[in-house]
């Protein structure tokens, strides 16, 4: 395929694949259905968009070629009639979902892709299936990078998006955007949304590219105008900072080949200067109003690192109070993994160590584990079992950069 | 008298059994209850997987995915009966095939 149509294809998915499944489950009402159509109008835009040229308005061409195609799997079954009337009557309907609809106006919610996020966040699902199926759904993330991010075997995930499916077809969940009152209660879930896209374009769970810019970047843009959309919610602003204060670091995070650059080693002249002063600002705002959620937390946390000039000069004290505060508003093995760095970094690796080493059964497969316990025997001068958690780490780690990083850390030890 | 007639099972146990008889007419129950006059009603009910609860405080409708109490057997379907007194509702509740492997809360209805 030639570079020009993979990069429009690329952009096309980035840019309208949760509105071209959107519109399919608004039409068709079957959310398998509406991906299977939307994933078939992408396979063939290439072949298509190579003989005949990049179509002037591609998410247009996509929308009707998996419109198409959803009648045509409709037509061929008898329960499908009543649907297939709804989607040609819907065809008539120049931009169904667009500006010119009332959804816009009754949600008070602008941005259209965010509007789609509070509409897939439907409270009788279950929290997390709200949050997995919007970032299968309307971010196209794949159930293995969405089992990653929940720490939980695909399998598990794959069979948490099937049931969810099924609530909503057996319980009849519609798919409609939701009025302005009743968005607060989804508000938790789309912050949720927005945080974990983000983490996956930081980190991206798997493949060569530590970050996937994209993801990044687009989860800020929706995080700001959430941020703008709600004022009066800390959490808003505290998710904002977090991921102002995390990207300010991307370009130190990786050096010229591609390999992973841990905190301590990072140039911090390279830092973005202008994200880490909004993001602090943010996040002292937010804070002011005495109601500190998760993610302000972890935005303060991520402005002590912001702030030091350098790692010696990090109030690691100040970090492992604040994620002794975050484990106590949601319990998680991975805040007390960080927690446990925390305290390795203020008290020395030997009080670190045995926090480390009691998370043992509750992170299994996960490689940052052993690798901070690799780190910590070797500030120790335990060469010889830091060299095993390394490998132990290895065998787990999820991208090519992170794997090169810990072969490096062996090879110094070895 | 109307009774109601609610049948439980434990769902986690995931017994076909229930199926089964709600797919098999709840093996002649059905008809021999309407046959007498009996059974004036009967529904069954997917599993509480797919229950949501809704729930009104200060004004604002609550929503939650699942059933209003996390119990280990759950209501698989009602069936709304007349008979005499409890002992004929009793009598006609363990005819039916569920009662042999879940079990069946028979509740009067309210009428006054």
């Amino acid at each position: 395929m030639t570079a020009e149509v993979e990069a429009a294809v690329a952009t096309a998915f980035r840019e309208e694949w949760g509105r071209i499944v959107a519109t399919l489950i608004r039409i068709t009402g079957d959310w398998d259905l509406a991906e299977e159509c939307a994933q078939d109008a992408f396979t063939l835009a290439v072949p298509r968009w190579e003989r005949d040229g990049i179509p002037r308005r591609p998410g247009a061409w996509l929308t009707t070629v998996a419109r198409n195609r959803a009648t045509d799997l409709l037509r061929r079954e008898a329960v499908g009639a009543a649907k297939l009337r709804e989607a040609a009557m819907l065809a008539s309907d120049p931009d169904p979902g667009g500006p010119a609809d009332d959804s816009a106006r009754d949600s008070g919610v602008r941005d259209d892709r965010l509007r789609l996020m509070f509409t897939c966040c439907h409270p009788a699902l279950a929290f997390e299936s709200q949050v997995a199926l919007t970032l299968r759904t309307l971010a196209g993330l794949t159930t293995a990078e969405i089992a990653r991010a929940f720490l939980v075997p695909e399998p598990t995930m794959s069979r948490r998006l099937v049931r969810a499916k099924q609530k909503i077809r057996n319980a009849g969940i519609p798919y409609r955007v939701p009025p302005a009152h009743l968005l607060p209660e989804r508000t938790t879930a789309v912050l949720g949304v927005v945080y974990l896209l983000f983490n996956e374009g930081y980190s991206a769970s798997a493949g060569a590219d530590l970050t996937r810019r994209n993801l990044s970047a687009e989860a800020i843009r929706l995080g700001r105008t959430l941020a703008e959309l709600m004022p009066d919610e800390p959490e808003a602003l505290g998710l904002l900072a977090l991921m102002l204060l995390h990207d300010a670091r991307r370009a130190t995070r990786a050096d010229e080949a591609g390999d992973l650059v841990t905190l301590e080693d990072q140039d911090r002249t390279r830092w973005d200067a202008g994200e880490i002063a909004e993001g602090t600002q943010l996040v002292e705002r937010a804070l002011r109003r005495g109601n500190a959620g998760p993610y302000q937390i972890q935005a303060a946390i991520a402005a002590c690192h912001t702030e030091a000039r350098d790692a010696a000069d990090t109030d690691w004290p100040q970090i492992a109070a604040l994620y002794g505060h975050l484990a106590k508003l949601v319990p998680s093995a991975v805040v007390e993994l960080n927690r446990a760095v925390a305290v390795a970094m203020a008290e020395g690796p030997a009080a670190g160590l045995p926090l480390v080493e009691a998370l043992e059964t509750a992170l299994p497969g996960y490689y940052l584990l052993p690798a901070t316990r690799a780190d910590l025997l070797r500030r120790l001068g335990r060469t010889g079992d830091a060299a095993t958690a390394y490998r132990e780490a290895l065998a787990l780690a999820p991208t090519e950069s992170e794997i090169r990083y810990l072969r490096k850390r062996l090879d110094a030890i070895s | 008298m109307k009774y109601i007639l609610m049948l439980a099972s434990d769902e986690a146990g995931k017994d076909e059994s229930a199926e089964a008889v709600a797919m098999a007419g709840c093996g002649g129950w059905t008809e021999e209850m309407e046959g007498r006059g009996v059974l004036q009603a009967s529904i069954g009910l997917r599993p509480a997987d797919d229950a949501t609860t809704v729930r009104v405080r200060d004004g604002e409708v609550l929503l939650t995915d699942g059933p209003f109490a996390e119990t280990k057997d759950q209501i698989g379907g009602v069936s709304l009966i007349e008979c005499a007194d409890l002992a004929e509702a009793a009598e006609v509740a363990a005819k039916h095939p569920w009662a042999a492997f879940g079990q069946i809360e028979v509740r009067p209805v309210w009428e006054p």
